[in-house]
Parts: C-alpha cells; structure tokens; sequence
C-alpha cells in the first residue's frame, strides 16, 4: 500500500490541504456579513511542505541559513484586510470569492493528476 | 445545537440567517407606510443580529458558520405627522408613521439576497468536486 501512496506523491496531501482550505474559505464567505468576524486561511504553501517527504532543510555547515523549525505552518492566520470596514468584519468577498476559485481551480487540477495516476496504475495492473 | 462538521453545515445555516434577514427586510418594507395612533404603537424596524458560530475544534479545521443571535429592534424614532383627518390621530391632529427607512431596507435586501446566493454558489462548486472525487479513477 505504502507503494501506492508514494506512486501519488504530492497530490493526496495536497488534495486533503485543497479541501480544509475551502472549508475555511466557506465559512469566511458565510460570515461575510457578521460584525467583528475575522476571516482566516491557511499558508499552504507552508503546511504542504511540512507534508513533503523531504521535510526541513537540514543544515550542514554552519555558513548555511536555518529553516525556522518551531513555526507551525497549519495554524490559522488572520487575513490583513485591503479595506477594513467599520463594523471589524474584515472578510472582503472580493478577496475570499478570488482565493475560493483559485483553490477550486488548484483542487481540480491535484484531482486530474491523481486521476492520471490511477488510471496509470490500473492500466498497468491489467496489462492491457 | 449539534456540531458543524462539513461545508453543508456552514452553509445551511448560514442560508438561513441570512432568510431571517430578509424576513425582517420584508416585515420592515410591508409596515414602511403603517400609521399608529402613538409613539409606542408605532412599528419600528427590526434587525437580526448575526454571530459566529464555531465548530467544536475551529483552532484546527477553521470551520466557522453564523447565526442568528436575536432580532432587535433599530433605535429610529417613528415620525411624528400632522394628520388630523385620520382616524388614529390624537387630539391635537398627530399620527406616527411606522420607523422604517425603505431605502435602507432596499439595500440591506440587495446585500441579504447576495450573501444567500455567495452560499448558494460555495456550495454547488463543492458539491461538483465532491463528485469528481468519488469518481476518482474511473
């Protein structure tokens, strides 16, 4: 099994990491109209390398610059609004509709890929 | 109230505090011309107030929704008219009409019927993924 999880890479973790970010985005959209809600995302970036295989740069010499260990990359951050609005709600539809599209677009695009792979893996189980 | 767990919760609820907002938007609109016979009687518009709900571990999977706290009523005084024909008006001729800004009511209609349909469409989007993803590697 572990085989096959390698064979996916990136792209299962990537997929799950998609999938809470939307989630998060969501409930920034559903509050978009509550006074003091402040809207969160995630780094993803950050927390994806944190999933990576290669993990934190290790440092070999003691000329080379060390990764910062202690951030923990799957915290929620608070989002630095463009426009802050008088009631302290600082989701900005703009903002989170353009962040939410680009996360579905991403998430479909990790889903193609897995998609290839399976199909890749069932192919080649069936030799045909 | 049971815990929210998935993108359906946010939403649901979400829809539905912003239904209760445009209720008391349509309550407002219908009562905007309403005459009554004293300052007190008058209707005044009302206003839900919304609040965050969080899901039980919000620290981890960011899930939060809104709710519908309580409908208040909004601190506009009815206006006072001088209508001694009309048959509630006190004995110096006055009536007071209903403390209802239509305008505002219009807006905050516009904004209401925006936020439902921003739902709506989080929503359907998710949902269509949702699919693909159960028909991974067909």
């Amino acid at each position: 099994m572990d085989g096959i999880r390698q064979h996916f890479g990136i792209h299962d973790d990537a997929l799950a990491l998609r999938s809470k970010r939307n989630d998060i985005l969501a409930s920034n959209i559903a509050n978009s109209a509550t006074p003091h809600f402040k809207a969160r995302d995630i780094d993803f970036e950050a927390t994806l390398a944190k999933a990576m295989p290669s993990g934190p740069l290790t440092t070999t010499n003691e000329r080379h610059v060390a990764q910062p260990s202690n951030m923990r990359a799957d915290r929620l951050h608070y989002r630095d609004p463009v426009n802050p609005s008088l009631d302290g709600n600082t989701v900005e539809l703009a903002v989170e509709q353009m962040q939410f599209s680009e996360n579905v677009v991403r998430y479909q695009t990790s889903l193609t890929f897995m998609n290839r792979k399976v199909s890749g893996l069932l192919s080649a189980i069936k030799g045909e | 109230m049971s815990d929210i767990s998935n993108i359906f919760d946010v939403a649901s609820r979400a829809m539905s505090a912003q239904m209760t907002r445009l209720n008391t938007v349509a309550s407002n609109i219908a009562n905007a011309r309403s005459i009554a016979g004293s300052a007190d009687e008058a209707y005044k518009a009302i206003k839900p107030m919304f609040e965050t709900e969080y899901a039980k571990h919000a620290s981890e999977n960011g899930i939060a929704t809104v709710n519908v706290r309580e409908i208040v009523t909004t601190g506009r005084e009815p206006t006072k008219i001088y209508m001694p024909e009309h048959t509630k008006a006190d004995e110096e001729g006055f009536v007071w009409q209903a403390a209802v800004d239509v305008e505002e009511e219009m807006v905050e209609m516009l904004e209401a019927s925006r936020q439902y349909q921003n739902n709506l469409e989080v929503v359907s989007t998710l949902r269509s993924l949702m699919m693909r993803t159960v028909n991974m590697g067909r």
